[in-house]
């Protein structure tokens, strides 16, 4: 039984698995990563609160799908090693998620900008034909449209708020719209997935969310900024500077003390 | 800073811990609108599957007897036993009462 090209099919299955699962898992946890900070220093302790029970939610979904993606790979990384012990370019998470918080503004639009691009992927990735992203999408999408109603009720409220709160809101939504190009470009993981129908064609996504943020946008009586050729491609692992910053505060423990625990 | 930050309304939160119970009184949060007190609620008081309902009212609606009345409302009742449904046997089956 050497060779056999049902082994080989299945191996190279397994890889674009591993890939899909990193992609989906670094985006949820980059995100966790980037709310985390706000632990300490939100607004107010209810919405410290809110960040951080968001943040769990997203470390929740990055937990399971880097679990998933050491158990393919075969090689014996866990979740951990997967988090902590790669390098910025072996993550593929969107640019967006590593985007840093500026300031309140920016973190509700950045939050908002995903959780309706989360809540169309989840939706339809329940018809995944590898039933761990099935089960995934399952759970995740109940989380999502919770994020999706608290940043969404914030984008509206800041937005049609006071005139410092509707600029601030405006700028973020200026400096982020760029990286949203990149959730339903073709050329990565996720294209390769639709083809072997583990999950949805990420152009197919864009017309909901679409439909979705331009309704909440008009409510909050905020700009939808132009479409820009610039693309950032964290998904092909072409990432800002943000995320090496990012990846050093969050992976100093165990890369200094390699194995340590609590 | 010229602006003096003003804390948001207080509120009032009632959480039903499962179907056929009573919303009962948790705590309090702060928010600036029913939608966002209803989030603060859930996320501080149902972190641990505290509830499957939530309740959420503007302290400022609640009107509160007068502590200094508490003698002339309550007291009257103390002398009246025989209001206390005592003198019956309970079913084991009644749950919750």
């Amino acid at each position: 039984m050497s060779a056999s090209p049902a082994i080989v099919t299945h191996s190279a299955s397994a890889e674009l698995r591993f890939r899909y699962a990193t992609y989906l898992g670094d985006t949820s946890l980059i995100l966790a990563q980037r709310l985390g900070e706000w632990v300490g220093h939100a607004p107010a302790l209810e919405e410290d609160l809110a960040l951080a029970n968001i943040a769990l939610d997203l470390l929740g979904q990055a937990r399971y799908l880097l679990s998933y993606a050491g158990e393919i790979e075969g090689k014996g990384r866990s979740e951990d090693d997967l988090a902590f012990l790669r390098d910025p370019s072996d993550f593929s998470n969107l640019a967006l998620v590593e985007q840093p918080n500026v300031d309140f503004g920016h973190t509700i639009v950045r939050q908002f900008l995903l959780d309706a691009w989360q809540l169309e992927l989840f939706e339809k990735l329940q018809a995944s034909s590898e039933p761990r992203f099935a089960e995934l999408a399952a759970k995740a999408l109940k989380e999502t449209r919770y994020h999706y109603r608290f940043s969404a009720g914030w984008v509206v409220r800041l937005g049609d708020g006071t005139e410092e709160s509707h600029n601030r809101v405006q700028a973020g939504l200026d400096a982020l719209w760029r990286f949203t190009s990149e959730m339903f470009a073709p050329g990565a993981a996720d294209e390769e997935a639709a083809a072997a129908g583990l999950g949805p064609d990420p152009a197919s996504l864009r017309a909901a969310w679409l439909a979705n943020v331009e309704q909440v946008l008009q409510t909050a009586t905020l700009k939808r900024p132009a479409d820009v050729p610039f693309r950032w491609f964290g998904k092909r692992h072409q990432h800002t500077d943000h995320l090496s910053h990012l990846l050093a505060e969050m992976q100093f423990m165990q890369r200094t003390y390699p194995g340590a625990q609590w | 800073m010229s602006q003096q930050r003003k804390q948001w309304p207080l509120w009032e939160v009632f959480i039903r811990a499962r179907s056929g119970l009573e919303h009962k009184h948790v705590g309090s949060i702060h928010a600036v609108d029913a939608r966002m007190a209803i989030e603060h609620a859930r996320d501080l008081y149902t972190r641990r599957q505290e509830g499957v309902s939530i309740w959420v009212v503007r302290s400022s609606d609640i009107t509160a007897s007068d502590p200094g009345e508490a003698e002339a409302l309550f007291e009257p009742a103390k002398d009246k036993i025989y209001r206390h449904p005592t003198f019956y046997a309970i079913p084991d089956e009644v749950k919750n009462l």
